[in-house]
């Protein structure tokens, strides 16, 4: 085998890994990626029922109400809109009303959501940037920085 | 006043960096050996500046001195004491410190010890390093000073961020330290090499050991940060495809395909340009980590605080780092000679295969990882790219890859006969086939792709050791002669088969806590009894308690099967007031190599949630990675790759050919 025809097997071999790499990249972008809403997007229907989300704001005041069997219900709300959530499961350690939160999971066709996730934040101080965002496209941003 | 002699002794770290950034490679321009000779000094003299302000910080974070504003906001006079020392790096600035210091050991552990580098290629090495510090000091310098003064000092700090307060504090950030900074040390012989325009087989064979070591730690680091969260976070979960994790998995990934070109380079002299384009790129996604981590542009635990400039200052460090490097590489690599000549079905060309499979997943981590920042700073919309991206892309990418692990040291150099590496892979192929019979006599048909999972991972660790099986003649020879050449053998066969062993188990423990695992999230009343696995959990009662810095709230469970008592966990809920902070700590038994694992909801009047998980051999994922490890430090044992070790002599005629 001559030197060239050996270096085009290996860049053969080369273009069919990283081919299929790329195409399955291109599929899985397409396909698993979850988009970042906020409850003012899901009321003015930018997210079809049925997709799968990240809803971001703050748990709206007085909102949570746990069930005895583990379900909880609260309110996400950037200020202007609010979305009522339904979650079973454990909440992170920080979550609280007034505070940041985000969940994800499914929007129902009457406009609430029911998550299956409920992301932990890990710091007192810490809002989600996604939420920062949220927050100050609606004017209700009243921290610095970030 | 030590403070103030730690920040000072910073400062003249920098001056010394600038000196040994630019005087030993002038030397080498101006051919004048005094001038080359100056950078091991000057290595040293900056690693003992480093440490000296290391040492400075350290000091006042166990006297907790609060008129220093990052002890101030990272401690608290409670604390114990270990998590006094480990506060020095919970933070941003601090872990900073700590990556300049690891970087100068690193300096100084090539100028102390590779004293039989040609001089040139010390001097410019050296000089490289020096960059590196220079910049990395500058960013503390100007954007992050740990030894700001706050006045006046507050009465007491403001603690330590709870969920960092853990032994894993103490062990995950200083190793994964060791193997992000110490790419660095091959990135700086690759460019190094490329300024001096010679780069050969001896090349090789100094820059390896360096990344070995570092791949050996960032595989530690990894695996304890993992290990971490799957206890401290309380989802049980243990790898979760966020961003920062990517940022050690990605230069891991370059690693571990730069190791295995530079095999190539060092026995045959070829892969040249390649390798030193992987040297480049594996350091490069240590700076991308550390910018991905540090400057603010994703928000998590990592992230201590987001502050624009700093962001923009690491981007800098990265654009020039990089541009820089490739830039000289465009222009040098055209001048390398291509080296040895070989087939395609070869010991070379299974390495380049490894390596084309390993770029290509690592691509993909790359593009899952930036893209969502990309998309953002384009068009807004904001997305997340989690496990099910990865699993589409990632896994398929790599799937092949361990499958066709076990043939690669099978194969001669130069030309390989493929149907003898299968036929020495026989007996390792039906031990996997009657072990994954086995497993499914046990577990039932559930899922087919588990099942292959649990193939491949049997697979590489059987098919790891026929290599060592064929080269002692096993079951061919009697089996004195047998052990004779077992004793007779170089290391790194050991440590090969050790590494390639580790995946196959680091696969199997994956596998196996990602299909079989059971979870369960109920409220629980005291007395009341929850089973999973067989196993029977009782809530007994609860218990409060207060710790050194905080007041902690358990549940008493007791782990019965078949009746008997198997365990008494607690799981508990811990509040920290310095910090109005709730965190969960999780209780685990292992049983074997599966766990059961306990974390607590909120506790209410006789009752609370409890979330159970199940996770059988989940352990295996971690010690497989254990076991790479040992297999990667067994090789840096092996005298052939000792630091800066001469050409091998001739083996003893006892020991089999190569």
């Amino acid at each position: 085998m001559t030197r060239k025809q050996r270096r085009l097997t290996m860049i053969g071999a080369a273009g069919v890994v990283l081919a299929l790499a790329a195409g399955l990249v291109l599929y899985a972008l397409s396909d698993q990626i979850v988009f970042f809403n906020s409850p003012s997007e899901v009321i003015a229907q930018e997210v079809a029922p049925g997709s799968r989300i990240r809803l971001g704001g703050l748990v709206a005041d007085g909102s949570v109400v746990k069930a005895e069997d583990g379900a909880v219900t609260f309110a996400v709300t950037d200020g202007a809109a609010t979305i009522q959530v339904a979650f079973r499961g454990i909440l992170p350690d920080l979550f609280r009303e007034g505070q940041g939160v985000v969940t994800e999971g499914v929007v129902n066709r009457d406009k609430t959501f029911t998550a299956d996730t409920v992301l932990a934040k890990h710091d007192e101080n810490y809002v989600p940037a996604e939420v920062v965002d949220a927050l100050k496209e609606q004017g209700h941003w009243e921290g610095g920085g970030s | 006043m030590i403070v103030e002699l730690g920040h000072f002794a910073l400062v003249l770290a920098l001056m010394v960096a600038l000196v040994q950034s630019t005087v030993p490679i002038a030397g080498v321009y101006r051919a004048d050996g005094r001038m080359q000779a100056v950078g091991v000094p000057a290595a040293l003299t900056q690693l003992l500046l480093i440490g000296l302000s290391f040492a400075a910080l350290t000091y006042a974070y166990v006297v907790s001195d609060f008129s220093v504003v990052n002890v101030f906001e990272n401690a608290h006079s409670d604390q114990p004491l270990l998590y006094k020392y480990t506060s020095v790096w919970g933070n941003h600035e601090g872990s900073i410190l700590l990556w300049v210091l690891i970087l100068a050991l690193f300096g100084g552990l090539v100028a102390a010890f590779g004293t039989n580098l040609p001089q040139r290629l010390k001097a410019l090495v050296l000089s490289v390093q020096g960059w590196i510090s220079v910049a990395f000091i500058g960013f503390i310098l100007g954007t992050s000073n740990p030894f700001a003064r706050l006045d006046p000092a507050p009465f007491e700090g403001r603690d330590l961020n709870p969920i960092l307060q853990d032994i894993g504090l103490a062990i995950h950030p200083p190793l994964l330290y060791l193997g992000y900074v110490g790419c660095s040390i091959s990135f700086s012989f690759a460019v190094a090499a490329l300024i001096d325009g010679r780069i050969d087989a001896a090349w090789a064979r100094w820059a390896r050991p360096w990344t070995l070591a570092a791949w050996v730690f960032l595989t530690l680091g990894i695996a304890m940060g993992s290990y971490w969260a799957y206890y401290e976070l309380g989802w049980g979960g243990f790898w979760f495809w966020d961003p920062v994790e990517n940022a050690s998995l990605m230069p891991w990934l370059a690693t571990t395909a730069l190791l295995h070109s530079a095999v190539v380079m060092e026995r045959r002299d070829a892969l040249k340009i390649w390798t030193v384009l992987l040297a480049i790129l594996a350091f490069s996604l240590s700076l991308l980590g550390t910018f991905l981590v540090r400057s603010g542009v994703l928000t998590s635990v990592h992230t201590f605080a987001a502050d624009p400039t700093r962001g923009v200052f690491i981007l800098l460090i990265l654009c020039a780092f990089i541009g820089g490097s490739l830039a000289l590489f465009a222009l040098r690599a055209g001048s390398l000679t291509p080296g040895g000549i070989f087939a395609p079905i070869s010991r070379e060309g299974a390495l380049i295969l490894n390596n084309i499979f390993i770029t290509a997943a690592t691509a993909t981590v790359v593009v899952g990882t930036l893209y969502p920042l990309v998309l953002e700073s384009l068009t807004g919309a904001k997305i997340s790219v989690g496990a099910p991206f990865y699993n589409l892309t990632f896994v398929p990418v790599v799937a092949p890859l361990l499958v066709l692990i076990p043939f690669g040291p099978l194969l001669a150099w130069k030309r390989g006969d493929l149907r003898a590496a299968a036929e020495r892979l026989t007996l390792a192929f039906g031990l996997s086939i009657l072990g994954t019979i086995v497993v499914l006599a046990f577990v039932g048909v559930s899922q087919a792709l588990a099942l292959l999972g649990v193939w491949v991972g049997l697979w590489l660790m059987v098919g790891a050791f026929a290599e060592l099986a064929a080269r002692i003649k096993l079951a061919q020879a009697p089996l004195s002669e047998s052990w004779r050449r077992l004793v007779g053998l170089p290391r790194s066969t050991f440590s090969t088969a050790l590494a390639h062993s580790g995946v196959g188990i680091m696969v199997l423990g994956i596998v196996s806590a990602s299909v079989w695992s059971g979870e369960d999230i109920r409220s629980m009343t005291v007395g009341e009894t929850a089973t999973i696995a067989g196993y029977e959990i009782t809530l007994d009662g609860f218990r409060s308690g207060r710790g050194p810095n905080y007041e902690e709230a358990s549940a008493q469970l007791t782990v019965r099967r078949d009746g008997r008592v198997i365990a008494v966990m607690s799981p508990s809920k811990r509040f920290y007031p310095a910090r109005d902070t709730q965190t969960t700590e999780a209780a685990i038994e292992t049983r074997g190599f599966s766990q059961i694992y306990l974390s607590l909801g909120d506790i209410a009047e006789g009752g609370t949630t409890v979330r159970i998980f199940w996770r059988p051999w989940v352990t295996l994922m971690w010690w497989g990675a254990v076991v790479m490890s040992i297999g990667g430090a067994l090789s840096l044992t092996d005298r052939r790759l000792r630091v800066g070790a001469p050409r091998p002599a001739r083996r003893r005629r006892l020991a089999p050919a190569e």
